[in-house]
């Protein structure tokens, strides 16, 4: 029984997510309509691109805190500077986001600092830097280029979200990344033993930094797309995704020790934890109560797995 | 001159999931008596320790100790009980001086000087911070701290394992001691000649059942092996001719240096030729296969692969030089949450241009005869921390022949490994050298060396002392030459 | 011990050998490694010191109100740096803290807004009660689930943040003005305020006798190995537990301090208590990875980390670089000491 559902875990987390849908219809009839279901993959595509880059860190046994930071940079860069021209805008914030990942990498990877302590502390600088640039063009008006509103909250037929043109792809990419190529190989190694990497000829460092450069990577197009959905970029646009990014890969039966998990399960928990909170919002439940639902589910869920995989 | 029952344990069950570890072992100690537990890996000998000592429980059966029984919840209530135990790996912690150790363990501080100055070891100071001893003091001292405890059963769990002979000395005596003075000593030890030299009797345990209780000393050696085993034990096999050949060696080392304890070591290894190294703990034999490895990076001194003089900056450098490394310790060379498969494929993605789109076919392939070669257990592939130690270890093997080499390192790769993995293990090395490759293999078990080399160089102090045909390598010969007593012939 | 014995004789010169290979365990290596070890002790009162005189250079002025309100305003932080403190010395770490601050800080403010002072010292026991019994739940959530330390903290803070805007929704309440005095008053001699006193009263009659006895013994040990301290009889799960009790008591202090400092109970204070009670942590030479330092270092750390925005507004530079600057001191701090064991590797 336990080995059963260890091995199919996700069809546990697809019951649940399906359960919960069932409850959104059950409590009001007639909510869950294409359109419903276009809605909440649009507003999960942000989630879900960030906790992909959450997943491959805790595959690594690493975490990433300055998610948030870079994909609020990531959004404000391009919008501060889409007047200057838009790709070279859209350029500077996934630069951005490829910069601060890179240097999370080189200090977990080269100078061996907890993961924890290394990306809090470029968050906070990256924030910082952020507050400090906004002040400086405050004459310049920041807008949202065309293109990236058309991401973010776009429909192509009127019912498919434009921006699951964008997570489709990634979401793929990871998957089969992650279970067919040598760097989804090492991914899930380094996470297991840094250590037995290294005696087998495998250099860990690039492996670190690789994993560090796409994780900011993905956090800045997390960023963009929200930018895209929300219209307006400010400087505390993705800070409350932060943990929730975190969560949805715990949730989907990511190890935070490393070595175990994948994105298919992310993808699931980012989808529970939005459509969670639909589910809230149509209850009418007050933002706190929604925090602590979300505290029980992530300590419920955790609980669950650890019982499954001793 | 045994006297009165001081522990019995009887009908201990113990499984974990679907796997049975215990089905039911029995084990009696009497007072004034060394009594070795023994088993093979995967026996359950481990299982029965962590229940004795406290750390798990077991599902039936019970522990009687000085006709109470008992329960322990944890190692703080066994050693209430009278029962302490001194590990392989010491019980110290690193970042606490060793005075807090005592504090910690609440022993008597005084005491534990006492047994620290018979050992010799008067010299560490209780502010000395234990990450900063070497590992076989930390043993000793980890030994006092439990002789200050006064138990009624002392427990030695793999103590003397890779002890140098002289420290090892002192944990004989102490049981000696403890005999003598009418209590029990639980010794547990793969080495036979260890248990037949101070144990009165020998708990044999296989496959979760207590098969017999023997008396060592009495030729019970091969009694103790086939009830190990279950068979009767294969005579050693023939040792095959001398296998150097002319020509270019595959290895070789001049005057290499590194630290402390690699002082000045050369030697050549040639293709289709099985060298060997005997030494004592720390006379610089895991600094010389680091640094052939490209684990560390020597202090002076040249490493020539096929001729070529190399320098290693990372491991991945001498692997791409045909020269592999099979650790001592598996743990360190496994993805214990991982497959058999990708543990055996690790090396296979190691560098960047592997790093796309696997051949899964091709790998698979590889991986599936490594696997056959070796005999693997794949009954629990999916994770390779499920497999016995023995399996684990051929899985480490396997990785390199998926990969392929030139020269294998193999540092003690039979160390806790049971009797039929060993010899699995040592015939596979005659076979690869039968190949055409070279091997250089230390090992812990002096009389190993017999086994499986052709050629032995014996290191004492960072120097190679001696060089001698493995025919010539008995047992006594290595021991006083890896004492540095004499200059081998 | 017989002189005569061969093996013996051979003994005694291995360890001879040990000793020598030992590093240094005579007199002169003796002094480096202690140095080594208790560097936080030397460093962090000195970079205190050095930073305190930057700011009395680049500001003559600085006098008793500057540094009262420094004291005011590093008192919650070097608190919330304390409890984090005690969790990552046992080698866990608590992403609770500052929501936990919170909750305390509201219902104080809640509570307390129309009592008098002896009530509110009663309230503020009651609190401190609360305090210890959420970190007992944290304990006891980590140890029963054996969910690792970071998820359950970080679940519990989502909790403990939604448990706030409960009690209080917008920033509010209040307290009795000799309540506030606490921390904001200079009782006993102006450059001496209040809130420093309260510090180092509540840190010696918390963290004093937890360091004394053998629990503070073993939650160094369960931090540094935690087999070798199950082996060596500590009872790992009762220790965990307690590292987060007594956590648990210095975030209800912090709690408090928050609304001695700021007058007003206000529910989102948390995240950034957290956070920066890491980086204090970090900054005062606590090992993450557990079981070495010394919790003065972070509480110390605390107000380095305060006085840095305040330099930043004597010097006429935007406040806003406080962030980038603490940031960027984090990044340093560990990347200096990943560096320092990188050369010490490889000599």
């Amino acid at each position: 029984m336990r080995r059963w559902l260890r091995e199919r875990a996700i069809v546990v987390l697809v019951l649940l997510l399906v359960a919960l849908v069932g409850g959104i219809a059950a409590v009001r009839p007639g909510t869950v309509t294409a359109d419903w279901i276009a809605n909440t993959l649009l507003f999960a595509a942000p989630l879900g691109l960030m906790a992909g880059g959450e997943t491959l860190l805790l595959l690594t046994g690493g975490i990433d805190l300055s998610v948030a930071s870079i994909a609020t940079g990531a959004a404000y860069l391009l919008a501060a500077n889409a007047a200057h021209g838009e790709m070279a805008a859209l350029a500077l914030g996934l630069g951005l986001g490829l910069l601060v990942g890179l240097l999370n990498g080189i200090g977990v990877a080269v100078f061996q600092v907890q993961p924890l302590v290394m990306t809090l502390g470029t968050g906070l600088m990256t924030e910082g830097v952020l507050v400090v640039y906004s002040q400086k063009i405050i004459a310049n008006q920041p807008h949202v280029p065309q293109f990236v509103v058309a991401l973010g909250s776009g429909r192509v037929f009127g019912v498919v979200p434009i921006d699951l043109f964008l997570w489709l792809p990634v979401a793929a990419l990871l998957m089969l990344g992650l279970s067919r190529s040598g760097f989804g190989r090492l991914l899930y190694a380094v996470g297991d033993n840094p250590l037995a990497c290294r005696m087998a000829g495998v250099r860990v460092w690039r492996v670190l930094v690789g994993a560090y450069a796409g994780c900011g990577l993905l956090a800045a197009v997390a960023g963009i797309v929200l930018v895209g959905t929300t219209n307006a970029a400010d400087l505390s646009l993705a800070n409350v995704y932060l943990l929730p990014a975190i969560a949805a890969a715990i949730i989907g039966g990511t190890s935070i020790f490393g070595g175990r998990g994948g994105y298919a399960g992310t993808i699931v928990g980012a989808l529970i934890l939005t459509v969670l909170d639909s589910l809230l919002t149509l209850l009418d439940a007050p933002e706190p109560v929604k925090q602590i639902l979300y505290g029980a589910i992530i300590l419920l869920l955790a609980a669950a797995y650890t019982r499954l995989t001793d | 001159m045994t006297g009165a029952v001081l522990l019995r344990a009887e009908n201990i069950a113990r499984r974990f999931g679907s796997v049975v570890a215990l089905r039911s072992a029995d084990l009696e100690v009497r007072a004034g008596e060394v009594h070795a537990l023994m088993g093979a890996n995967g026996a359950g000998k481990s299982t029965l320790v962590k229940m004795l000592t406290g750390v798990l429980r077991p599902d039936a059966g019970r522990i009687v100790i000085r006709g109470t029984a008992h329960v322990f919840r944890s190692p703080a209530a066994a050693r209430r009980a009278g029962l302490v135990s001194v590990y392989q790996d010491p019980a110290l912690v690193p970042d606490l001086t060793v005075g807090d150790n005592m504090r910690l363990a609440g022993v008597a501080a005084a005491e534990v000087r006492r047994w620290m100055e018979q050992f010799g070891l008067g010299f560490v100071a209780p502010g000395a911070v234990v990450r900063e001893l070497p590992l076989p003091l930390l043993r000793l001292i980890d030994l006092a701290r439990a002789l200050a405890a006064e138990p009624d059963i002392l427990l030695l769990d793999e103590i003397t394992a890779a002890l140098p002979a002289d420290l090892a000395a002192h944990v004989f005596a102490v049981a000696r001691q403890w005999r003598a003075r009418g209590r029990a000593v639980i010794f547990i030890s793969h080495r036979l000649a260890e248990i037949a030299a101070i144990c009165d009797r020998a708990t044999v345990l296989r496959d979760g059942v207590s098969v017999g209780v023997v008396d060592p000393a009495t030729g019970g050696e091969e009694r103790i092996v086939s009830l190990m085993l279950g068979t009767s034990p294969q005579a050693a096999e023939a040792r095959r001719p001398d296998h150097r050949a002319a020509g270019r060696p595959a290895l070789e080392v001049k005057h290499l240096r590194a630290g402390e304890l690699l002082r000045n070591v050369s030697f050549s290894l040639h293709p289709g030729e099985v060298l060997g190294v005997a030494a004592l703990e720390g006379q610089g034999q895991a600094e010389l296969f680091d640094c052939i490895a490209g684990l560390r990076r020597p202090d002076g001194g040249v490493i020539l692969a096929d001729g070529q003089e190399v320098r290693f900056r990372h491991p991945a450098d001498a692997i791409g030089a045909g020269i592999v490394l099979v650790p001592a310790d598996r743990v360190q060379a496994l993805l214990p949450q991982r497959s058999v498969r990708e543990n055996i494929a690790l090396p296979l993605v190691r560098r960047l241009r592997d790093w796309g789109a696997l051949p899964m076919r091709a790998e698979g392939a590889r991986v599936a005869a490594a696997v056959r070669r070796l005999d693997i257990d794949t009954r629990a592939a999916a994770e390779v921390r499920r497999l016995s130690g023995g399996n684990q270890q051929k899985v480490v093997i396997a990785r390199w022949l998926a990969h392929g080499f030139r020269t294998l390192l193999c540092f003690d790769p039979t160390r806790g490994i049971d009797i039929g993995t060993k010899r699995q293990i040592y015939a596979l090395l005659r076979e690869l050298a039968a190949s055409g490759a070279a091997v250089l293999l230390f090992t812990s078990e002096l009389p190993e060396i017999a086994l499986a080399c052709d050629r032995v160089v014996v290191l004492f102090g960072g120097r190679v002392v001696g060089e001698m045909p493995a025919a010539a390598a008995d047992e006594p010969t290595l021991l006083r030459s890896a004492h540095g007593l004499t200059a081998a012939a | 011990m017989s002189a005569d014995d061969d093996d013996l004789t051979e003994g005694e010169l291995t360890a001879g050998d040990l000793r020598g290979g030992g590093g240094g365990g005579g007199g002169v290596g003796r002094a480096p490694a202690f140095l080594r070890r208790n560097a936080p002790l030397v460093f962090m009162p000195a970079l205190v010191i050095a930073f305190l005189a930057l700011t009395g250079a680049i500001h003559p002025d600085f006098g008793a109100f500057d540094l009262q309100s420094l004291a005011l305003g590093a008192l919650p932080l070097a608190l919330a740096a304390a409890a984090q403190t005690v969790v990552v010395l046992s080698g866990g770490v608590d992403l609770s803290v500052g929501p936990l601050m919170a909750v305390a800080n509201v219902l104080a403010a809640r509570s307390m807004q129309h009592v008098d002072f002896p009530t509110s010292l009663l309230l503020a026991a009651l609190i401190l009660l609360g305090g210890a019994l959420a970190g007992a739940i944290n304990g006891l959530v980590l140890v029963a689930s054996r969910v690792p330390d970071v998820v359950v903290t970080l679940a519990a803070g989502f909790i403990w943040g939604g448990v706030a805007l409960l009690i209080l929704e917008q920033p509010g309440g209040g307290a009795p003005e000799a309540f506030l005095n606490l921390a904001t008053g200079t009782s006993l001699a102006p450059w001496l305020p209040n809130a420093v006193l309260l510090l180092a009263a509540v840190v010696v009659a918390v963290w004093l006798p937890v360091s004394r006895s053998r629990l503070g013994l073993a939650l160094y040990a369960i931090g540094s190995d935690r087999t070798a301290a199950l082996r060596s009889g500590v009872a790992v799960e009762r220790t965990r537990f307690l590292a987060y009790v007594v956590g648990g008591v210095f975030s209800a202090v912090g709690g408090l301090a928050l609304t001695m400092t700021t007058g007003i109970g206000s529910p989102l204070s948390g995240t950034y208590y957290t956070l920066s009670g890491l980086a204090a942590v970090v900054v005062g030479g606590v090992s993450l990875t557990g079981g070495r330092g010394f919790i003065a270092g972070p509480i110390l750390a605390a107000f380095v980390l305060t006085l840095i925005p305040t330099d930043l507004i004597f010097l006429n530079i935007d406040p806003n670089y406080g962030q980038v600057i603490q940031g960027t001191l984090i990044v340093l701090v560990v990347m200096g000491g990943g560096l320092a064991t990188l050369l010490r590797q490889r000599p």
